[in-house]
């Protein structure tokens, strides 16, 4: 059979098409996440279990620098927080409080990078993510 | 990637359709300023140093720098004055700003309510969708 130069663009079209919806559900499938499959992530990482009252101690005291994570998200995350320079408004912390939190592994792990760089010096390890949150995980309504 | 040519075409404040990685990366800790605000040049230099970026840890991944290089630096501003890179690359230390926020006084600048000038959105209340018409300033008291 011999395809017209249209139909075969066509099907070449399709099938792009097709690899991408494809590996865009990958992509999909491999960052969505709860916040209890995160935290068994990171604690399994750590090869230890988390300790939520490390994670609030983390959260709240200064590390030698300028902000601690508080200073954006307030000391207790149930609510908004707010940019510490720019001053704008940032969603509550706590996933009980807001159920976007910690469902996405990359976009955690992107946040975990640049806050523990800004407030630490450093990243954090698979412990200390882990027992931030657990801590996190323990605020209810 | 050179901007295009646009003589006498100021794009500085003219609306331009929003990427959504924009948004959603720059967004999450300012308002997105529009890409004709600041020069290609300064826009380069601002993606190559985000680790670094006025202090803060706003690192990405490769593919989405070089996404938000190519659309920022395709709508970057192209007028003969936003031609000029402003210190440090900041919008707020451009000539033009300078000069257009030259009846604002020091105390209004000094507002809880604003706390920096680079929170447009205190007084652009449109500013967070682009639009920076005379009309929808209110400033704070």
């Amino acid at each position: 059979m011999k395809l017209s130069p249209f139909a075969k663009s066509l099907i070449q079209s399709v099938v792009l098409l097709l690899i991408v919806a494809a590996l865009a559900l990958t992509s999909v499938a491999v960052h969505a996440a709860t916040p209890a499959e995160l935290l068994s992530n990171y604690s399994a990482q750590a090869g230890s279990p988390a300790v939520p009252a490390r994670g609030q101690q983390l959260f709240i005291t200064r590390h030698g620098r300028e902000w601690s994570c508080a200073s954006c998200h307030g000391a207790v995350p149930t609510q908004a927080g707010k940019h510490a320079s720019t001053g704008k408004p940032i969603n509550a912390m706590a996933p009980a409080f807001n159920p976007e939190r910690f469902t996405d592994a990359a976009k955690s792990e992107k946040w975990f990078r640049r806050n523990c760089n800004d407030v630490v010096g450093r990243e954090c390890t698979a412990a200390e993510k882990a027992d931030v949150l657990s801590w996190l995980l323990t605020l209810k309504p | 990637m050179a901007a295009p040519v646009m003589a006498d075409n100021d794009r500085r404040s003219q609306q331009v359709p929003m990427l959504s990685k924009y948004q959603q990366e720059c967004a999450a800790c300012h308002v997105a300023y529009p890409p004709g605000m600041l020069p290609a040049a300064s826009w380069q230099r601002l993606l190559n140093n985000l680790p670094h970026h006025y202090g803060t840890d706003a690192s990405l991944d490769p593919a989405t720098v070089k996404q938000l290089a190519t659309w920022l630096t395709n709508y970057a501003g192209t007028y003969t004055r936003a031609n000029e890179t402003p210190p440090e690359d900041r919008i707020t230390r451009s000539p033009w700003f300078i000069r257009q926020h030259d009846e604002v006084s020091a105390a209004t600048w000094k507002l809880p309510a604003v706390k920096s000038a680079a929170n447009c959105i205190a007084c652009h209340t449109q500013s967070d969708k682009g639009d920076f018409n005379e009309r929808h300033i209110r400033i704070p008291r």
